[in-house]
């Protein structure tokens, strides 16, 4: 070893001790920003280090792609509005799966221009697996996007012999790697580049037939995806840093996926394959027929709240899209002026992504003292006098108790039933993704605000101060 | 041939980068799970130093071919969004979570 490249493996040791001491100090809100700036200053290292050892060859490619990039990443960082950080975090995602296919890419270009017969065989296997994990990932992500921003639709895209399709491109993607990794890499570029195209379609048919709702699990494994290629990218360029890094992401994407999958009680396959919500459009699996149900007004509600000691704020998706998270915590002032204890119950799926709700209501200056999990939410309800609910709908359906042939039997739930009154703000009675009843609206301690979840808070909040 | 001794060194540090991932990541709190995963999404963007020595390779070579380099500049482009998007969108997030304001 020379005495740089010593040099540099040690700085890659403190930027990697870096990033794991940041993701630890991730682990409370106090300590997180922290955390954060930890883990950008051992990017940083490692980012120079790197720089320093190519010795400035290529220096003018490498500076107009990475300004390009900075600059593009910075500025939607910036201007990105916090409903919409679902879909910022999965195109940042998607980028990152983008360049290590596009790394195994120009590696294949630059051996086969070199003359060389045969590629090492630990880089073929890793530059093909990189290489495929990388464009399922941009692809899927793109797709996720593009759901999620409602250019296309959010339900799940089905159409017959779906399956069937996706495991002839599965097939047909691991001969192609199977072929390029027993050719130790020499096979013909119109076949590379073929695997290439197939494995962006796989990205794209795979997340097609996932619901809008399955988003949260959808983002979580993209994001494992993507750390499991640049890890293996790391196997291909033989480069420490690159596979703990992968490592660590892949690992932490994982247990996301499984705690999103926890908590609607299915398993991953499930999710990934089942088009759950498929038959929403047709609403079929809903018994049909107008529920029985109590309408209230907002005067009804503002003096139920006002004079209650304890009320629960339990948002669901339609909060974000109704951008009601400031109203909301306008009401929750109003209501804490008068002494009225407050708290938010959050379900983990609620929203788009593993804690998008958190994110909302932090944006709103919710303190997150005050922000409840599942377990915590559950101990609070039985004493609290009202439980407001925002644009959520199949986290609180009491049905995932008791009724064994729900489709949705078995997902741990908010239990609002238990609280003294519901007040479930909605703008109609369409049932929720699922398309499942929710025999909450019948109890007789529920009643309905209809209309716009924002303009119902704002007319709660106004009906509350002139009391 | 395959040199076993560096693969397995390398397999190892990859199988203990898994546990020592799990171990910290497991201990976040739901609140966090937003601003952690777009931390990681940063972090993954290490993929840009893959980029940059991969890019700095080919120019060391020929150099030469148009396509290529594209490929090698997109490449870096790519990872570079995922960077430093990831890290700035993390921070802008982590700057709204407050503790109640004592009056």
């Amino acid at each position: 070893m020379t005495t740089m490249s010593i040099a540099a493996a040690l700085l890659d040791l403190i930027a990697i001790a870096l990033f794991i001491l940041g993701l630890h100090f991730l682990n409370s809100p106090p300590t997180a920003r922290f955390g954060n700036r930890l883990a950008a200053l051992g990017m940083f290292i490692a980012l120079v280090v790197v720089l320093v050892q190519t010795l400035g060859v290529g220096w003018w490619a490498i500076a107009i792609g990475t300004v390009i990039g900075a600059a593009i990443g910075i500025y939607a960082a910036v201007r990105v509005k916090m409903t919409a950080m679902p879909q910022m975090v999965a195109l940042y995602n998607g980028a990152g799966g983008g360049a290590a296919a596009l790394i195994g890419a120009v590696e294949y270009y630059v051996f086969i221009g070199s003359g060389q017969t045969a590629l090492d065989p630990i880089v073929s296997v890793s530059l093909v697996l990189s290489m495929i994990i990388g464009s399922v990932s941009i692809a899927g992500s793109v797709i996720a996007y593009l759901k999620l921003q409602e250019v296309m639709t959010g339900r799940p895209i089905t159409y017959p012999g779906q399956q069937f399709v996706n495991a002839l491109l599965g097939l047909a993607i691991v001969g192609l790697a199977g072929w390029f990794v027993y050719s130790a890499g020499t096979l013909p570029t119109p076949a590379f580049l073929g695997l290439f195209a197939l494995a962006l379609a796989l990205g794209v048919l795979f997340v097609l037939p996932i619901g809008g709702a399955d988003m949260p699990v959808v983002i979580s494994l993209l994001n494992s995806f993507t750390g499991l290629a640049v890890a293996i990218t790391g196997f291909e360029i033989d480069s420490v840093l690159l596979i703990i890094c992968g490592a660590i992401v892949g690992a932490s994407g994982t247990i996301l996926t499984v705690d999103m999958g926890k908590a609607m009680n299915r398993p991953i396959t499930n999710v990934l394959f089942g088009a759950f919500g498929a038959a929403a459009g047709s609403e079929s699996s809903a018994s049909g027929g107008p529920q029985n149900v109590r309408s209230v007004n907002a005067d009804d509600v503002a003096i139920m709240l006002a004079y209650a000691s304890k009320v629960a704020f339990v948002p669901g998706y339609g909060m974000a899209v109704a951008q009601a998270q400031h109203s909301v915590k306008a009401l929750a002032d109003q209501l804490e002026a008068r002494g009225v204890k407050v708290f938010y119950a959050i379900h983990p799926v609620a929203g788009r992504m593993p804690g998008h709700m958190n994110v909302l209501l932090a944006e709103a200056n919710v303190p997150y003292e005050q922000l409840l999990d599942l377990d915590d939410a559950n101990r609070e309800f039985p004493t609290a006098d009202v439980s407001l609910v925002i644009g959520a709908n199949d986290v609180t359906n009491p049905a995932a108790r008791s009724v064994k042939s729900s489709p949705i039997y078995g997902m741990p739930i908010l239990d609002v039933d238990k609280s003294g009154n519901v007040i479930v703000l909605k703008r109609s009675m369409r049932s929720g993704f699922a398309g499942i009843d929710n025999p909450l609206y019948e109890l007789p301690n529920t009643a309905m605000l209809f209309g716009d979840a924002k303009a119902s808070v704002d007319a709660l909040t106004a009906a509350v101060k002139a009391l | 041939m395959i040199d076993a001794n560096h693969l397995i060194s390398l397999l190892t540090v990859l199988v203990l980068a898994v546990f020592v991932g799990f171990e910290v990541i497991s201990k976040v709190p739901t609140t966090l799970h937003t601003p952690l995963m777009s931390a990681t999404n940063a972090i993954h963007g290490i993929v840009l130093a893959g980029a940059i020595v991969v890019t700095a390779a080919y120019f060391k070579g020929p150099g030469s071919n148009v396509a290529i380099t594209i490929l090698a500049i997109v490449a870096t482009t790519l990872g570079a969004i995922n960077v430093f998007g990831g890290f700035a969108v993390t921070e802008r997030m982590l700057q709204m979570f407050k503790r109640k304001e004592s009056k």
